[in-house]
Parts: C-alpha cells; structure tokens; sequence
C-alpha cells in the first residue's frame, strides 16, 4: 500500500536524469548539424587551418601559424578575396585530426588546410574527399596521398621522391659550383615516416644521378633519442668524407654538439630535411651554426612576392627567417583565395575544380609556379640548396632561385672562435 | 538464458539500458557528422575497455600495455589486406590468435614466474614498447614509413571490406560493444567469474581451495588480448593508415585505461560510462575553450588533467558505482 | 670498428648511466619506501630541468652549481605532493595510484608547454663543447661533470641512509610498517620525507641531465619508463643497485646501439627488463623476500 506509492513515484523521477546522465547532454545537444549554406560571392571564404598546435609537434603547428598570420596582410596587397581563418588543433593526433575536421566542416568551413603530418593529412583526407570539400595540403611528404584517386585533396608541397631528386639535382649543381666533390658519405637519418621513406627512396632515385659519391655506411636512430653519442661515434668511424643527413631540429643540434666533442669536421653536412637550417638551430649554436647545406623545399628569393612576404614577417615576427612552414602554409592560403576568386562562389565542387585549374606564376616557392597535375599533386615544385651563414640562409641552387656562392669545405669546429 | 542474465537487475535499470539502446540506435539519424565521429571514438573505448576490464577487473592483473593488441589486430588485418587482398574479416580470424597469442606469452611469463602487480604492469608495458620498436623495424609492414591501406571509396557501404561511411563503422561498433557487455555479464555469472572473484580477492585462498590460478589468469588474458584485437582491426579499416609510433604508443594504452577506471572498474557498464564522461570531457572542454577565446595549446590538456585528478579523489571505485546508487539503479541485494 | 670507437662509446654509456642511475635512486627510494608507483618521475625530474634553464638564462648560473638549491626545492614540492595529494593512495589499489599519477603527470606536461612552449630548450655553458682527449680516448666533459655529481650524490644518500637517525627510519618504515608505527614513527611524515628524497634526487639528476640532452616539455614519459627498469634491474630498495642498474643499461643501450641499429638500441633494454623479471625479479642487488 504504502510502499508501492512510493515505489511509484520514485519510479518517474530517476528516468530523465539516467537519460541525460548517460549521454553527456551538453555535448549531444551541441553536436545537433547547423546548415551549411553556401555564402554568395563577396563574404570571406572560410577557411578551416588544421595544424598541430599542441603535442610534440606543437613548435612547428606554431610556426605554420606565422604563415597564416602573414597571409591577412598579403593577400589584400595582391587584391585577393578575404579569408575567414577557422582554427583546429589536430593535437598531434590521427584521431583528433579527423574529429577536428568534421567539426570545422560542421561549423561551416568551405576549404580545409593543413596538416604538416603524413598520417594526421590523411585522416583529414579521407573526411575531405568524403565530404565533398576541398582540401589543400600545406606539407607532408608520404607520397600515398595523392595517389587514392580523390578529387578533392591537392598538395602543394614535395613528395619524398621529389625532395630526394630535388636534392641530388641539387647537389650536383653545387658541387659543380664548388670544384669538389666527397667521394665517401655516411647517411644518418631517424627512424621516423619521413626518415624512412627518404632512405628507401635512395636506394632507387640515386642511381639516375650519376654522383660522384659512394654511400658506404647508414645508420638509423630513434626518434626519441636524447643522446646521440653512439650515433656520432659510429659515424665518424666511418671514415666517410661527408656527412648525409634526415633529421629534425633537436636532433640536428645534438649532433652538431657531437661532432664537436667528438672532434670530427667532416667534408661537408648535406641535410635533405628540417631541423639544420631552422631559426633555433641557428640561435643555439651560433658561430657552430655555419655552414651545413640543407636540401628543403624553400622560398624563391629572387621572386616578387617572397621579398613581400620577408618584409611582412620581419614587422610581424622579428628576428625570423622565413623558412620552409611559412611559405607552403602561405601558399595553401593563396590557392584558396585564388581560386575562390577565379570561381566566384564558395560551392564545393566548383571551388575543387577551379584549384585544380591553377596557374599561379607570381607565387613564392622555389619553380615555375603553382600548377597541379590531374592527382591534385604540384609536381612541379623544386628544392632549393640552402646553406647556413651568420644566422641567415644563403640559396645556392638552383641558379635562378639562388643570391650566393658556396662556403666548402666546412669550416672545421675547432677553428671557429 | 535471457532470464538468467537479467536475474537480479532491477526493472529499471533494464529500462533505462533499453532506452540507451535504442537512443544509440538512432543517434546516426539525426547527429551530425562530427558527432557521429565522437561517439565512434567513444563507442571504439568502450569496447576496448570492457576487454581490459576483463583482464583487470575481473581477474585483477593490470596491464598497461594494451595497445600492443590494437597494434597487432590492426596490422595483422591491414598486412593481410594490403599483401593479399584478404578482407578484414577473414584477417579477424588471423589477428585474434595473433593478439592471444601475445596475451598468453605475457601470462605465462608472468604467472610461471610469478610476476604481479606492479611488476606485472611493467612487463606489460615494456612488450608494447619492444613491439613499437619492432615494428618499425619490420619491413613487411613498412615499419616507420607506416602502412597505407588503399582507400576506396564512401558512395556505398562494404561490409565484407569494411570501406564506406562512418555510419557503418558506428553500427559495427555499437554491436560490439553491446555483445561485448553481454558476454562480460555470462562471464561473471559463470563458474569462471566466481573463480576469478576469488582469484582477484585472494589468490593464496583461491589456491588453496583448489582454484588453478594460473588457468583461470590465462584465460582471462587470452580473452582480453583476443577481444581487443578485434578494436585493432576496426581502426585500420577507419583511419587507413598506421605508424607504429602511433598505434603501439604507451599514450595509447593509457587512453584505454582511463574509460574503465574512471568509470568504475570490475564493474559491467563502467568503461562503457567511462569512455562516454572521458570523450565528452574533452570535446566539452576543447568547446569551451574555443567559445571564450582562449586560444593555449596545452590548457585542455591541463583542464582534463585536473578532472581527472578530482575525480580520482573524490570518487575512488569510479564514478558508476555511485551513479548507480544515485540513480536507484543498483540490484537488489538478495 | 677499431678498438678506441668501441672504447669511447662505452665510456659514454657508462657515463650517462650514472645519471640515469641517479635518476632511477629516486625512483628506488620512493617505490621502496613509500610503495608508491611514482608514474610521474620523468615528469618531475623536467621541472627541475627547467628551473635549470630558467636560472641559468636569468642569471647565467652554472647548472652544476644550481643542482643543490634545486634539488631543494624539488624537495619541498615532493614533500607538499605527497603529504597533500598522494598519501590517501598509499593503501588504495596500484590502479588508482596509477590513475592519481597519471593525472599529476599530464597535468605537469602541460603547465611546462603553457609556460615554456614545444620548442627545445638547453644550456649553453662555456663548457657546451668540451672533451678531454686521453690517448685516443675522448671522453666528453659534460657527461664526466654529470656523471661525477651523480656519484656524490649517491654517496651522500647512502651516508645519509645508512649512518643517520633519520635515515635509519626510514628504511625501518620500509622493512616494516606496522613495526614502525609501533615504535612510534611518524609514519605520514616520514613517507613525505622520502618523497621528497626521491623528488630531490630525480631532480639533482634532472640538473645534470640539461648538460647532456635538450629539454622538451614531453620529456618525461621516456625516463620514467628508464628509472623503471633501471630500478627493476637493479634491485628494488638498494641505492648500489640503481647505480648499477643505471650503468649496464646505459653501457648495453650504448654498445647495442654501436653493434646493431642504433634506432633498435631500446629494445634491448626491453629485453633485459623481461629477462630480469623473470629470472631475477629482486633485481642484482636486491635482496630476495623472504
């Protein structure tokens, strides 16, 4: 009698709240879709920046974030379309790249950029193409992603085959340029995506270069290494006259400090990734900063637009050079706004189609221009010998995109002040 | 059966799952696609957290390394499909002995060699780690280059080959997980799962008694390993590419175990709980962050830190055995 | 490979593996003591690491010199972390305890990438560049000032553990619990006292480490993980040991990484953790359980 009133009541009460309870309402209820109208022409293009803000790649997130910075400013010199920047933190993460992704899209964003990572870039791919909305890849190197077949995936940037071929065209320009040339090179990479795949691609892209150079030793380390001791060590005993390398920025420090403990100047440092001519590389060490000769995907010196981009960066962010991240995340945002302008209407397909028709010829990266073959892949794009000098980097090759002369042999450690 | 399953669950707690139930049937219908992405992470912990739970909850061994079973699921499938074109199911049938067969190696070095608790823990965690290292070392599955599944196409949905929309993937997940919640419970009311209940309270008492440990720890980890590789297979299918640097990452294994302690471990819906309060968490919080403008890589991080921190303290089983009497729902004692 | 690279290699394993040893002392105290699994070392030992960059970009003092007020200070902080926030999870379950320091961990992770930023950070001493050349040796002066530091360290630890009243309490907390609270011990401080040990010492050899290896703030996870095995190898609860663990795994990692490939080296400290576990679980020094 008594108790099965109770029972009763009791009954009605606890439902709702084991409902909301169990679903995390706040985030269900947000998570409900907008509409996703397509603007007329003349309001900003959204554009959603996918980069890793935060994780262990968070330091160069951030510094591809400089290039969007400097793209407000430009773009409006070159009297293009404004864009709407929507930010995303891909975390470093596979997963959060692509929930990111659908959230920007979502939210509205006509066109994605991003993300610098080959697997996050993927995952974002695949939300693209599945989407139906355009995305511009800013750098990442792994050369499947532009050979799914998609439709609206395009990549502005190198893949590991072209950095490698880049690179030995490069080389042999400059040894052209310098009179000599090492016999013997020891190849030092980390064991990472990129690492990797510019080690297997040596195997076939060099033997089409006629080097003077035999590769007589090569070593792997870990990416998580803090000390490369061991790695040094191995190297120097090598013999080899020159030293090859694949790294990232902290590690490029850390052999460079071995080199000198272990007192082994070597030939030459020929690096075809990041890390030996970037700003901190450059801070930290100082005089022992000088002269290793990296081969990157760069900026054009001599072009119009990079002297633009070098004056705007110098009043944003004194004290920066212009590198590699700033450019290609710069140029992802032109090609947006270009073809935005070209199409006159933010819808998807037509935005796709017209980035597939660009023919950017004023742009800032090293080679005739921005221009995309039928897998959406820029495979026009050169790389650029760069050679560090007094805390600025000097180009070197190819001729037309270079503003000075070689300094070789290095200058051995021991005789620096 | 059905009656044996549901002996002892109050009425409405079985209301309240069935209306669950058909909520998350119906969620792809109307959530966005960003949504849809969120529960799929949420659904894929789930699943993965009741596997550990076994492991741990119910037979009391705590492994910390349990992305080593994802990563071998995964690449086991995805090798499988990318050398030989096998579709991912037929790959299933190869990457659960794989995974087991790790789980059993791990067991048998630890209970011959009577290695637990914390120890036990680390063993976990330093066999992932050779395994991520291995991994990129090995050639067949590109080692650090990662491995490219070719992706098809999202016009329509590939069941056999696991290609296509989300939605699919939600489905398939959703079905795991709820089987997987229904196996956990014939689990513990079978003899096994009184055996590891004592096993967990006392195993020099379950001993003693006649209770073969070391069987019954095995079987709880080969089930665990098994049941886990099966997540593995899922993520190489959705995300379409792995690096062992990612996938066999000790930040994954830890990810797992987050949903079911924070949800309340040994408990049935306590990692499924978990990994809904621990995913929502984060994509509240990142929301939030956004809407006031706060624009800090790392402040998230920091905020879920401290969530976790307070939950930890202030709710030390997890948060379902107090929801649950909160909610009127805990079954009635006999 | 002629004789000195091998030789060279070997001496700088054997070098940092007395600071990982240090490192994992700390580990060693607190886990053999407090019976805490501290899954936040790492995490700790790059706060002092920054404080180490902090004052030394600041005021341009000399890390070697500024391992003792930090260690001190990292003492204070362990002492509040423990008596504050981890001692109710002493008697709780190792997943709890897990969980609490899992939190801590990623808690300090990000406090230092909010402050401090992803970009690597070091120490540019004047002695950055420095090696002493013996014959054909060259051995590099920062790893010889660490490793000289982290063995005075130890010594001092070791004196204080041995031959103090102190110190002789708390290995009497260690040996037996209930024995100590019968004796009177103030259980609760002592516990603090020795997580503040164990935070001094990760942090002395977090100072010393700057020497040697840049600071990012996702540095942790990698030497908690280290300080493990290092003190599972070693043994559990003796202060030798750790040293000793830290030297063969820095000397095997080192020697591995010269023979093999040097991106394969951390497997075979796996390896050797595995091995031990299963046939040494007391690790080399320590002592069997009775």
């Amino acid at each position: 009698m008594n108790s099965k009133s109770k029972s009763a009541t009791k009954m009605a009460r606890p439902s709702r709240r084991a409902f909301s309870a169990g679903l995390g309402a706040v985030g269900f209820a947000a998570g409900i879709a907008p509409f996703n109208i397509v603007r007329a022409q003349g309001a900003p293009l959204k554009v959603g920046v996918l980069l890793p803000r935060s994780g262990y790649q968070a330091g160069i997130g951030q510094d591809c974030q400089r290039g969007v910075d400097l793209a407000a400013g430009v773009l409006k010199d070159l009297g293009m379309p404004s864009l709407q920047i929507m930010n995303g933190d891909t975390e470093t993460s596979v997963e959060v790249a692509r929930s990111r992704a659908e959230k920007l899209i979502g939210e509205g964003a006509q066109v994605l950029v991003g993300a610098f990572d080959s697997g996050q870039s993927t995952a974002i791919a695949q939300v693209a193409e599945q989407k139906g909305i355009p995305y511009i890849i800013n750098i990442a190197a792994a050369p499947p992603i532009t050979e799914q077949g998609y439709k609206f995936v395009f990549r502005n940037f190198t893949t590991a085959g072209m950095i490698l071929g880049g690179a030995f065209a490069n080389q042999k320009e400059v040894f052209a340029l310098t009179g000599a040339a090492p016999k013997t090179v020891v190849f030092m990479h980390v064991n990472d995506t990129f690492g990797t795949a510019m080690q297997k691609g040596i195997g076939a892209v060099m033997p089409k270069f006629d080097l003077p150079y035999k590769i007589v030793e090569t070593i792997a380390y870990d990416p998580a290494a803090r000390d490369l001791s061991v790695e040094v060590a191995k190297a120097k005993a090598s013999g080899a006259d020159a030293l090859m390398m694949v790294s990232r920025l902290n590690d490029a420090i850390l052999i460079t400090r071995e080199l000198i403990k272990q007192r082994w100047s070597p030939m030459a440092i020929m690096s075809m990734g990041p890390g030996w001519y970037e700003d901190q590389y450059l801070k930290t060490l100082g005089k022992m900063s000088d002269d290793p000769i990296s081969f990157a995907p760069w900026y054009d010196p001599n072009k119009a637009l990079s002297k633009q981009l070098e004056a705007a960066l110098a009043k944003s962010a004194p004290g920066v050079n212009l590198n590699t991240n700033h450019v290609y995340t710069f140029e992802a945002l032109l090609i947006a706004a270009d073809a935005y302008k070209r199409a006159g209407t933010a819808d998807p397909k037509t935005l796709a189609e017209a980035i597939r028709k660009t023919h950017i010829i004023n742009n800032t990266t090293t080679g005739p221009g921005i221009m995309f073959n039928e897998k959406g892949q820029n495979d026009k794009l050169q790389i650029s010998a760069i050679q560090n000098r007094g805390g600025k980097l000097t180009v070197l090759a190819p001729k037309a995109a270079a503003n000075g002369k070689p300094v070789w042999p290095l200058t051995p450690y021991n005789k620096r002040a | 059966m059905i009656a044996r399953l549901i002996e002892g669950v109050s009425r409405r707690a079985l209301v309240v799952m069935a209306a669950l139930l058909v909520l998350l049937l119906a969620a792809p219908l109307f959530a966005s696609d960003y949504l849809l992405t969120v529960l799929i992470l949420i659904l894929y912990f789930a699943y993965i957290g009741q596997a550990w739970n076994i492991m741990m909850g119910f037979a009391g061994q705590l492994s910390l390394g349990h992305a080593l079973y994802v990563g071998l699921g995964a690449y086991t499938a995805a090798a499988l499909y990318v050398h030989f074109g096998i579709g991912p199911w037929l790959g299933l049938l190869v990457a659960i002995p794989v995974a087991a067969l790790a789980g059993a190696f791990i067991g048998f070095l630890a209970f011959r060699f009577k290695v637990g608790g914390v120890y036990f823990a680390i063993l976990t965690i330093a066999v992932a780690e050779f395994a991520r290292v291995g991994f990129d070392h090995l050639a067949w599955t590109n080692g650090s280059s990662g491995l490219f599944l070719p992706v098809a196409q999202y016009a329509h949905n590939d069941l056999w080959l696991l290609r296509g929309h989300p939605a699919m993937f939600y489905y398939i997940l959703l079905a795991a997980t709820v089987l997987a919640f229904i196996f956990c419970r014939a689990l513990l009311q079978s003899r096994i799962g009184y055996f590891w209940l004592a096993i967990r309270e006392d195993e020099e008492a379950a001993r003693s008694v006649g209770i073969d440990a070391f069987r019954y720890k095995m079987i709880a980890v080969v089930i665990s390993a098994g049941m886990t590789s099966f997540a593995g297979v899922i993520y190489a299918f959705y995300y379409n590419n792995l690096f062992p640097e990612q996938v066999f990452h000790i930040s994954r294994s830890i990810e797992i175990i987050l949903g079911p302690i924070v949800g309340g471990i040994g408990t049935l819906f306590g990692p499924i709980l978990g990994a809904f309060v621990l995913t929502g968490l984060a994509e509240i919080l990142t929301g939030a962050l956004n809407t006031l403008g706060v624009d800090l890589p790392g402040a998230k991080q920091v905020f879920y830190g401290i969530c976790l921190l307070l939950v930890i303290m202030a709710l030390p089983d997890g948060i379902w055995p107090w929801l649950k009497r909160r909610l009127g729902l805990a079954e009635r004692e006999p | 490979m002629p004789f000195d690279v091998y030789l060279n290699v070997a001496v700088g394993g054997v070098l940092t593996g007395l600071v990982y040893g240090l490192m994992a002392l700390g580990l060693s105290v607190i886990f053999g003591v407090v019976r805490i699994v501290n899954f936040a070392h790492g995490e700790m030992m790059t706060i002092a690491m920054y404080i180490a960059i902090v004052l030394f970009s600041a005021l341009h003092l000399d890390p070697l010199i500024m391992m003792i007020p930090i260690a001190v200070v990292m003492f204070a902080f362990g002492y509040a972390l423990q008596a504050g926030v981890i001692n109710p999870f002493i008697t709780r379950p190792e997943h709890s305890q897990f969980l609490l320091l899992v939190a801590i961990a990623i808690i300090i992770v990000n406090v230092l990438l909010i402050l401090f930023g992803p970009d690597a950070q070091s120490v540019q001493t004047s002695y950055a560049y420095d090696s002493y050349q013996i014959g054909k040796l060259i051995v590099d002066a920062n790893k010889a000032y660490a490793a000289l530091a982290a063995l005075v360290v130890t010594a001092a630890l070791y004196v204080f553990f041995q031959y103090t009243t102190l110190g002789t309490a708390i290995r009497a907390c260690a040996d037996n619990y209930t024995g100590a609270l019968v004796v009177g011990l103030d259980v609760k401080h002592l516990y603090a006292l020795t997580f503040g040990l164990g935070a001094a010492c990760v942090g002395a050899a977090g100072v010393m480490l700057v020497l040697i290896v840049d600071v990012t703030p996702s540095l942790g996870p990698t030497y908690t993980l280290l300080a493990f095995i290092i003190v599972i190898t070693g043994g559990l609860g003796s202060m030798p040991g750790a040293l000793i663990g830290g030297v063969l795994i820095g000397l095997t990692e080192a020697m591995a990484g010269l023979v093999f490939t040097p991106s394969a080296k951390s497997m075979f400290s796996f390896a050797i953790l595995v091995l031990v576990l299963l046939f040494r679980p007391q690790g080399i020094m320590g002592k069997r359980a009775t």
